[in-house]
């Protein structure tokens, strides 16, 4: 069982607030990922579900059970650091069987645990090395290995990729994915970073100021957006907003369209304008055009696409797939 | 450093440099020419130390007139037991400031609680001092015992005032020692109580004058707060994270305390532990007036070689050296770490 519950989580430090109330149900075996700007309370939220941090009011419930007073360890959660944390002084073979040692285990119950963990892991040649002859990922590698020995019913991530180089973090990424399916325990994973989140999770939690703006499965929060905040966020590059008479014509004070759902057309389109930009990425293109009435727009083309900067350019908006939003940014379904 | 320097400029600088070191260094070392010397020959103006011979027999009387091995003994334990015994209460202390674990509920109290505890303490006082007899004496240390217990209690409510718990503590410090002598005096002697009998009770026969069980808990207290402050610097520099992953892992506080912060910061708490060795071997002020025999470390040792008979002067100096030696040896070998230790935090 991994279940995890939050009924009217709210944290606040003296006058400021940084949840003022948070209501979530996490299922067993989801993968859900919170995802937000730095300083929306993302971590907090975890680090509230782990037990660092104690509830101004509300309730947690673990499995059921009201878990808003108890000690971290009793939670029956891991917990994975971005700074890795691990103990600097053991060695990785320690470090990974200190959680059972706590437990009480004797050293015959804790040789074959660890021993399985580093062998999932591929940590079974450094398992005598202590952690600062390691490298950034086999680091990574064993705090998740600290995590998984303990058999807990879930597990929590505190933005565990940051600090690794972009080519590691696109292995571990996958790493925790097959991990996920392979234990089928509850995951929460914080990250800033959008990309972690869409390709990760099977729900995303999308916060704004300690607010939780949308709960909702990738592909719900990228074609269905509740408000401009969530619109924004989700979706690389960002959506474009566009105000003013173009909005109001669609009865909107903002209207939001994807650089993907805006195509290039030979004729005379909704919208014309100017190439200030190119971004080849290969696959595709990215457009920065300067557009008279919609303001600068960004628009994806195809890798070929062979217009330069300077270049006029006619666009047209696929208009089944505009966002509209009224004044206060929230969607007009 | 970049500057470029002259020859003449490197030997002056380095020239004036040595007089500069040997001005601070000459009254150690004349004290180490004199204790080699013949009593009239160390009082002889000006000193003639290259022609006048060198002699050992000023070591010999010292140790034949008193027991030096008594008095390097005593300070082995005050100075050691002291600073084990002010880690026990530094480390925690440190740890609490440093990482308290989670926030302390914000203090938003109406004044009908701040009129409770202000009663309330006032009452408590009263209590002690009822206990223990109405008398100008006693009501400094009714005074002392409230401020033992309440103090410690506020700092640990109001966590997160580390910074005014920590001036408090150096504040400490800035008093004159002597300020406090005579109520430590009268605390530590049996004749400072009026009422000693409490029936369940008898402090009659207790005294803590040249005691250790006096000397070492007040040199540790004398330390305390440089301990604590030197062991909170350096328990900021750790990754917090540490120990939340300890407490993910079900340490307990002790064993968070022992396993993980204890070896982790090593290095810290091992400069932190010299310094106050250091500090206590040197201690005088309160040895010299709170002991005389029993539990008398070096200073006293020293000491009494000025007595009102007059100056030993020779003797004084052997006696110095043979105090000063073993610490300048154990410094000497630990400059590395004391430097480290004294520094970490200035550098990051």
């Amino acid at each position: 069982m991994g279940t995890i519950q939050l009924k009217k989580v709210r944290k606040a430090f003296g006058e400021t607030v940084i949840i003022p109330g948070a209501d979530l149900d996490i299922k067993h075996g989801e993968f859900i990922v919170f995802v937000g700007p730095s300083g929306c309370g993302k971590s907090t939220l975890l680090r509230m579900i782990a037990g660092l941090e104690d509830l101004t009011s509300g309730e947690i419930l673990i499995d059921g059970k009201d878990c808003s007073d108890a000690a971290p360890a009793s939670r029956g959660l891991s917990m994975v650091f971005q700074s890795y944390a691990l103990y600097p002084h053991m060695s990785v073979r320690n470090n990974i069987a200190f959680g059972l040692k706590m437990a009480g285990e004797t050293p015959e119950q804790i040789a074959p645990k660890v021993a399985k963990a580093a062998e999932t892991l591929n940590l079974t040649e450094y398992l005598d090395r202590k952690p600062g002859q390691l490298s950034g990922g086999q680091r990574q590698r064993v705090a998740i290995g600290r995590a998984i020995v303990r058999n807990p019913s879930g597990f929590l991530f505190d933005e565990p990729l940051s600090n690794l180089d972009a080519a590691l973090r696109v292995n571990m990424r996958i790493f925790i994915m097959q991990l996920h399916k392979d234990l089928g325990a509850t995951m929460v994973y914080v990250t800033h970073d959008q990309v972690e989140a869409m390709t990760m999770a099977d729900r995303i939690v999308v916060l704004n100021r300690g607010n939780i703006e949308q709960v909702g499965s990738p592909l719900e929060l990228y074609n269905r957006p509740n408000s401009k905040f969530v619109a924004g966020f989700i979706g690389s590059p960002k959506m474009n907003f566009i105000e003013g008479s173009i909005a109001a014509k669609h009865k909107a004070k903002t209207i939001g369209v994807r650089p993907e759902h805006i195509d290039i057309v030979s004729g005379k389109g909704e919208w014309q304008g100017k190439i200030l930009l190119t971004e080849h990425l290969g696959s595709d293109s990215f457009l920065h055009i300067d557009t008279e009435g919609a303001g600068r727009l960004v628009v994806r083309a195809p890798g070929e696409f062979s217009g330069k900067p300077g270049d006029n350019i006619s666009l047209k908006p696929d208009i089944t797939r505009i966002h509209k939003f009224d004044d206060k940014d929230l969607s007009i379904r | 450093m970049s500057l470029k320097q002259s020859t003449g400029q490197k030997i002056t600088i380095t020239i004036v440099a040595w007089v500069i070191g040997l001005l601070l260094f000459f009254p150690i070392l004349w004290t180490a020419i004199a204790a080699f010397k013949t009593e009239s020959d160390a009082y002889t103006l000006p000193q003639n130390f290259l022609t006048t011979p060198w002699t050992l027999e000023n070591f010999g009387i010292v140790q034949e007139r008193s027991d030096y091995v008594l008095y390097i003994r005593n300070t082995v334990i005050i100075a050691g037991l002291s600073t084990l015994l002010g880690l026990v209460f530094a480390v925690p202390a440190a740890w609490s400031m440093a990482f308290a674990p989670q926030s302390k509920p914000t203090n938003n109290w109406s004044g009908y609680t701040w009129l409770a505890i202000i009663f309330g303490s006032g009452g408590l006082a009263a209590l002690i001092l009822y206990f223990m007899g109405w008398h100008p004496t006693n009501f400094l240390v009714g005074i002392i015992l409230l401020l033992m217990f309440v103090v410690p209690v506020s700092a640990w409510v109001w966590t997160r005032a580390t910074k005014d718990t920590l001036l408090w503590m150096l504040s400490t410090k800035m008093m004159p020692p002597a300020g406090a002598l005579i109520s430590i005096y009268l605390l530590f002697n049996r004749n400072g109580l009026i009422y000693k009998d409490w029936g369940w009770i008898d402090l009659s026969d207790y005294n803590l004058v040249d005691s250790f069980w006096g000397m070492v808990p007040l040199v540790m207290l004398l330390n305390l707060p440089i301990i604590i402050w030197m062991l909170y610097t350096y328990f900021k520099e750790l990754p917090v994270e540490i120990l939340e992953a300890a407490r993910m892992d079900g340490a307990s506080l002790w064993n968070e305390l022992t396993q993980v912060l204890t070896p982790m910061a090593m290095p810290g708490i091992a400069s932190t532990c010299l310094l106050n060795l250091i500090l206590a071997w040197n201690e005088a002020f309160w040895s010299l007036n709170l002991t005389n025999k029993f539990a008398a470390p070096l200073s006293f040792f020293i000491s009494e070689y000025s007595s009102p008979e007059g100056q030993f002067w020779a003797k004084l100096s052997a006696a110095s050296i043979m105090a000063i030696v073993p610490i300048l040896i154990v410094g000497w070998f630990s400059q590395k770490q004391l430097v480290r230790g004294l520094t970490f935090g200035a550098v990051k």
